[in-house]
């Protein structure tokens, strides 16, 4: 029997990924010479535009803040071993929440309208979950099918609300009026000039912070938590949890209820950080590039952080590029973003056996397992 | 081919050369050296056991042969020429046929079209069935394999299904034949119905190569034995010379009890009690039907059978794994399932029954899991290892350290994967999880299923101190020498009913056999059985 392979955890944890960026750069480097421009220059933009100046980093933390929530989203229903391939629609339903509590709620102070908008859109997007998960957890009804129909339905049915119900009226556009100024989410700039601290502008803001707290809060909830304990059972081992006495189907509910309300938050940075508003399509697809957040990340916080900031910086500094190098338009920037997908997730194993050759040969020898 | 003649004197001084020999073979797994310098010779026209505890490399060595895997270093000569194996597709075509342990059969084929998988000549398949047809007969005829070559495969009881891997193997041709394990799924009847097969290839010139960890099948049907210690070959032998005893101190390293010693059951008042209880699954089947039985404190009743008549379902009701559609479970006075009402196991556990799986890797563990984390499967909730939220990661790893201790889980580590940890280990892991917590019935499925035999001493002492501390113990094995050398009362299940009970020092291998075939009364004779051949 072939026995466990194991690499020393820096390897594991940040060799591989390391050279796997480095792969998909390298791709992307042909890809960029054949269109007839210098990768270095290219690289340089990027990387000045995602953290050469002030306002360049908070664009990629603000970035990084939406693919936080969605990564979280998609993390924490893998856990159950479920794909949830419905964090964008999630996400725009919990961005009603938050946007009714910000629309009707607003003449409430700040510190009262967070919560309430936390739970808002948290109750919203989970809600918007509970019902591929019931169907799941009950009927057997495929969750990835179930999840991706229900984007479509969440985009009808905001369209429809933001058309014929919530429409500011007299206006053509579908979107509400403005949030009252109570229900801004503040800026980090604006907090940090308050103690005289004088950074860029940018659209970063407390969501932010919100974010890494969740990434604290799924963390605590997965390892150490006897609800975490019983999902990852159910995820990983569904008769063993039956056996255990766990019941599955609770913890399908429960892991997809808890990733929606994941997704639905974020509406507090886009919709109370940045548009003031809600609007139409203000997801942006931010939803589905949680499922590579999650994949680069490997479903755990921290790596999602990571994986977000990088996802960040590539939207924003590839933003810089499609400015500073027409011809490497938005489309090319897609592209190295889907090489940096495909190469950190989706083929996270290629180079693990060159690596466990490397690594686990030279201190082989001799040593025979009990 | 070259003729006889053309061949090689060997140094031995035989004119025939073994069917198989492996000189030095070598193979890593990372760290762990699988096989150390292996050497075996198998002769013509022999059966060759090969027995060695679980994790001494019999099935890697056996890969190599059959091609899964490349060996670091070393020869494989067939029939004294060197050979390089690359793939079982290589295997096949030098004459090494192999049965594994788990059949790889398409089930919803039919005979005919499983012993064709792969081998199909043409673009119409209707060829190739006529061929196998006429040939599967010849085979039937020549080797006293009948099989229907127009049942499907899964309305076959697993006898026959074993048979059907045998011919697909002798169809490509096979000249050597690998059998991995392969009574594990047997009765004693259909075990003996084998070996009179294994009997004929090898009158018919064909070499077998039975791999297996039960020492009373090297003894009933081989010719020559190999030992296989922690990778290395540690003794070949002419089985005519050696004993039982002798070959499981080989595998051991170290004397080793057989039989289990125990002294007279001093059976109490009953714990549980089954009342006429039914179960049908969710496809509509009647797994178990009218069942009645009790245990008392003090005795275990052991559950004999062949795997799939009802035993595990056995289990998953008493458990609260699965509802009961007739009849009542009682349990220290009060019912604890009857049809609608099942209770959850974490309440039954509390309540005082644990379960040890009869499956670890499919329900006993969670081989992701840390041995810590498996420590709590269950008990998970319970109020010692929980705050109002957080869970006291320090004190379920403590408990995991003690259970270690007392069990001598080997290696000691808590935060190790359960896959990491040999199977032996894995099991003491969940008896350890399953007896510490003090229950008063211990539900017990093939205890030492994968296991090797020095652990297997071990738990079979755990499970006789239980009994002597006062506990009631329910043991299904599908090992009639475990339930005979364990139970102190047997019963004996066949499609679903208990057949028949016997008490244990009555209990014969003869008589218990029959019942599990499905003779109500094996004094009466075999024709009343409603057997499957």
């Amino acid at each position: 029997m072939a026995a466990p392979k194991k690499l020393p955890v820096w390897v594991n944890a940040g060799l591989i990924p390391l050279i796997n960026l480095m792969a998909a750069f390298a791709i992307s480097a042909v890809v960029i010479l054949a269109v007839g421009e210098n990768p270095i220059e290219a690289a340089g933009h990027i990387l000045y535009g995602a953290f050469g100046f002030g306002e360049g980093i908070g664009y990629t933390l603000y970035y990084a803040t939406n693919f936080i929530f969605t990564g979280l989203a998609v993390a924490m229903a893998f856990h159950c071993f479920l794909f949830n391939i419905g964090g964008e629609g999630q996400a725009y339903i919990g961005g009603l929440g938050i946007g009714l509590v910000c629309l009707y709620m607003g003449n409430l102070p700040f510190w009262a309208i967070l919560p309430l908008a936390v739970m808002g859109g948290a109750l919203f997007g989970g809600l918007w979950a509970l019902i591929p998960a019931y169907l799941q957890a009950k009927r057997g009804s495929h969750i990835v099918i179930t999840t991706i129909m229900f984007n479509f339905i969440a985009s009808s049915v905001m369209t429809f609300l933001l058309v014929d119900w919530l429409k500011k009226p007299g206006s053509q556009l579908p979107e509400t009026r403005h949030f009252a100024e109570a229900a801004f989410m503040p800026k980090v700039h604006e907090m940090l000039a308050s103690v005289g601290l004088d950074v860029a502008r940018s659209p970063l803001n407390l969501s932010f912070l919100i974010a890494l707290l969740c990434c604290l809060g799924v963390w605590i909830f997965i390892w150490r938590t006897r609800w975490g304990y019983e999902i990852r059972a159910s995820g990983k081992n569904p008769k063993a949890a039956v056996y255990g006495g766990i019941s599955p189907s609770k913890a399908i509910i429960l892991s997809m209820c808890i990733s929606g309300a994941l997704a639905g938050l974020v509406g507090l940075n886009e919709l109370m950080g940045v548009q003031h508003r809600v609007v139409v399509n203000f997801t942006n697809g931010y939803g589905f590039v949680g499922i590579a957040i999650a994949l680069m990340g490997r479903n755990h916080p921290l790596g999602i952080i990571f994986a977000s900031l990088l996802m960040g910086a590539l939207y924003q500094g590839g933003a810089e590029l499609a400015f500073e190098m027409p011809t490497l338009t938005s489309d090319m920037i897609w592209t190295i973003q889907g090489f940096v997908i495909l190469f950190t997730g989706a083929l996270e194993h290629m180079f693990r056996p060159q690596l466990e050759r490397i690594f686990i040969k030279s201190d082989s020898e001799g040593e025979v397992y009990e | 081919m070259t003729g006889p003649g053309a061949q090689a004197v060997s140094a031995a001084g035989g004119a025939i050369p073994p069917a198989v020999e492996l000189i030095g073979l070598n193979k890593h797994f990372g760290p762990v050296h699988a096989n150390r310098d292996v050497c075996i010779s198998v002769p013509r026209g022999t059966v060759h056991g090969i027995v060695g505890e679980n994790g001494a490399g019999k099935s890697t060595m056996m890969a190599m042969l059959y091609g899964f895997y490349k060996a670091d270093s070393g020869r494989i000569r067939i029939n004294g020429e060197d050979v390089h194996i690359t793939s079982p597709s290589d295997a096949i075509s030098r004459g090494i046929g192999m049965v594994h342990q788990h059949f790889m059969l398409v089930e919803p084929f039919t005979v005919l079209e499983n012993v064709i998988l792969g081998v199909e000549q043409g673009g119409m398949i209707q060829g190739s069935l006529n061929h196998a047809r006429k040939e599967l007969r010849r085979l039937g005829e020549e080797y006293g394999l009948e099989v229907d070559p127009d049942a499907r495969i899964r309305d076959l009881p697993v006898g026959l299904q074993q048979r059907v891997e045998i011919l697909k193997a002798l169809y490509r041709g096979a000249e050597t034949l690998i059998l991995d394990e392969p009574t594990g799924v047997l009765t004693p009847q259909e075990a003996d119905h084998l070996f009179r097969i294994l009997d004929t290839l090898r009158s018919q010139g064909k070499t077998v190569i039975l791999i297996t960890h039960k020492l009373r099948e090297i003894m009933a049907v081989t010719d020559n034995v190999s030992v296989m210690r922690r990778g290395t070959m540690v003794a070949h032998r002419p089985t005519a010379e050696t004993s039982k005893e002798e070959l499981a101190e080989l595998m051991v390293g170290r004397k080793v009890l057989l039989r289990v010693e125990k002294g007279e059951a001093k059976p109490g008042e009953c714990v549980v009690s089954l009342e006429n209880v039914s179960y049908t699954d969710d496809m509509g089947r009647e797994r178990l039907k009218d069942i009645n039985l009790s245990i008392c404190t003090g005795e275990i009743l052991g559950i004999a059978g062949v795997s799939g008549n009802g035993q595990s379902e056995l289990l998953e009701v008493l458990s609260g794994i699965s509802p009961i559609s007739r009849g009542r479970i009682m349990f220290k006075g009060e019912e604890i399932a009857a049809p609608g009402k099942q209770s959850n196991p974490q309440e039954l556990r509390r309540a005082g029954i644990a379960h040890v799986a009869e499956d670890r890797h499919r329900m006993g563990m969670i081989m992701d899991f840390t041995a810590a984390e498996n420590t709590i499967l269950g008990y998970h909730r319970g109020k010692e290892i929980n705050g109002p939220v957080l869970m006291d990661l320090k004190k379920v790893e403590g408990r995991c350290m003690e259970h270690m201790e007392k069990f001598d889980v080997r290696p000691p580590i808590p935060g190790l994967a359960a896959s990491g940890f040999s199977g032996g280990n894995q099991q003491k892991i969940v008896l350890a999880r399953e007896m510490e917590e003090n229950p008063d019935l211990l539900l017990v499925g093939q205890p030492t299923r994968g296991v090797d035999i020095g652990a297997i001493e071990f738990i079979h002492k755990q499970l006789i101190t239980m009994r002597d501390a006062g506990k009631a113990v329910l043991l299904v094995s599908v090992e009639l020498d475990e339930i005979m050398s364990l139970a102190d009362r047997i019963l004996v299940m066949f499609d679903g009913r208990i057949i028949g009970e016997v008490a244990a020092k009555d209990a014969t291998e003869q008589a218990l056999g029959l019942m599990m075939a499905g003779c109500e009364n094996p004094a009466a004779g075999k024709q009343e059985c409603g057997g499957d051949e």
